[in-house]
């Protein structure tokens, strides 16, 4: 037990960080790497603000353990450079205080990879996986829309 | 972030799990199996979960098989929902299934972690109590296969240091007709009332329910009474309402008798979906 340390591959690096087994990939990225863009939120797996994706899949890096990460391709916000959802985000409005917009963006950006031409249902499938404390839905909504529309 | 420590382990086979799990009980550990994590780290948070010695399951080849074998299909335990979802060899699981918890939640979920959980929902049994599957576990007395309707009676009976390995489900019974119904307490993302599941093999209607009581079920007494020839579908479901198993959730998310007026009407659907059908 103690600390371990664990090479994980972090936005295309490779990062060595020193935790618990019992750490959470939310409390590595915020704590040990200083990647705060995926937001702690219910820490119980229902609000989606802490959104990564792991191997190009959503996953809400509060339920899964550092150490599960060993071996799989974690990218964050911060490794999502100008891409069409962070355009359509600011050109819908799609956020207002912002807390959940990392988490969105990161679903939202598996979402479009898997099903470029998702349809309503689809779309609305994966959105359920995110809370908006400031019910900024629809904004949201349309704005992974216009990506979809536009691929 | 967890209050409590412990090592961690991936074993490669499922000797290798077994043995690390007898090892450690004979060194006075607490080991616990886990595949997905997901209950150890929400419950764990809350001191709900204790182990100081994790053996995650998820890389043994067997617990992750997913395909048509023979006559059977082979699900492993440590597949996840998304996986069974996308590879939709059995659409009653498929529709069971995308209706726990979230679509991002379910990437990390596992079916053999959903069916062994603490949670009462556990609606993921549904679908192979219906249809006669059986379980793979795998323990300190090597390899076990049984009919899951024996080895679930309200959770799945392991005996200590066994873990389930893999579901096989006849083929002939993964593409028959049937129809998954959830009921929430609020709107489409509220928290589960009931789910019901229902197949219809052989002329006869199955169904299993989950929420209606703290375990879920399949119940013979329930599908006598729905089966029964020669009576309106009200008397039927009527005659099924009173030959449930005890006790019936009464808690926040509904009272017993609301869960029971929901479950009239989902029994309602059922038939309605069912009954003329020709299996």
């Amino acid at each position: 037990m103690g600390l371990q340390s664990l090479t994980l591959h972090i936005n295309g690096e490779k990062r060595v960080v020193n935790v618990r087994f019992a750490d959470t990939l939310l409390y590595a990225l915020r704590g040990n790497l200083g990647l705060t863009g995926a937001k702690p939120g219910c820490l119980n797996g229902d609000c989606g603000a802490c959104t990564v994706n792991v191997d190009g899949w959503p996953m809400k890096s509060c339920l899964m353990l550092a150490v599960e990460a060993v071996g799989k391709e974690v990218t964050t916000v911060e490794g999502v450079k100008g891409e069409p959802i962070q355009h359509a985000f600011v050109e819908n409005f799609a956020f207002q205080c912002g807390y959940c917009t990392p988490g969105f963006i990161m679903n939202c950006r598996s979402l479009i990879q898997h099903h470029p031409d998702a349809d309503d249902a689809k779309v609305k499938e994966w959105l359920e996986s995110n809370i908006c404390r400031c019910t900024g839905y629809a904004e949201i909504q349309q704005a992974v829309k216009s990506v979809i529309n536009k691929e | 972030m967890l209050p409590f420590d412990f090592d961690y382990y991936r074993p490669k086979n499922l000797q290798e799990a077994v043995e690390l799990y007898r090892h450690l009980r004979q060194s006075g550990r607490q080991p616990m199996y886990i595949s997905g994590a997901t209950e150890l780290i929400t419950l764990g948070r809350i001191d709900l979960v204790f182990t100081d010695a994790v053996i995650d399951i998820k890389d043994i080849p067997e617990c992750r098989e997913i395909g048509f074998d023979g006559d059977y299909l082979v699900l492993g335990s440590a597949l996840t929902l998304t996986a069974i979802e996308e590879a939709n060899l059995f659409p009653l699981l498929t529709k069971t299934s995308s209706e726990i918890a979230d679509h991002t939640a379910r990437g990390k979920i596992t079916l053999g972690g959903n069916i062994c959980g603490q949670i009462f929902y556990r609606e993921a049994v549904l679908p192979f109590l219906l249809a006669d599957s059986q379980a793979v576990i795998i323990g300190p007395e090597g390899v076990k296969v049984h009919y899951i309707d024996e080895l679930f009676q309200k959770t799945l009976q392991l005996g200590n240091g066994e873990f389930l390995v893999q579901l096989a489900t006849d083929k002939r019974h993964v593409d028959v007709p049937f129809i998954s119904i959830k009921r929430r307490q609020q709107w489409e993302t509220g928290y589960p009332l009931i789910t019901a599941a229902a197949l219809k093999i052989g002329g006869e209607i199955r169904v299993a329910i989950s929420g209606l009581c703290p375990f879920p079920f399949r119940s013979n007494q329930m599908e006598a009474a729905i089966n029964r020839d020669g009576l309106s579908v009200e008397n039927r479901v009527s005659a099924a309402l009173t030959v449930l198993p005890e006790p019936i959730l009464n808690d926040i998310e509904g009272s017993a008798d609301y869960r029971l007026f929901v479950l009239q009407n989902l029994l309602n659907d059922i038939l309605a979906e069912l009954d003329g059908i020709n299996s």
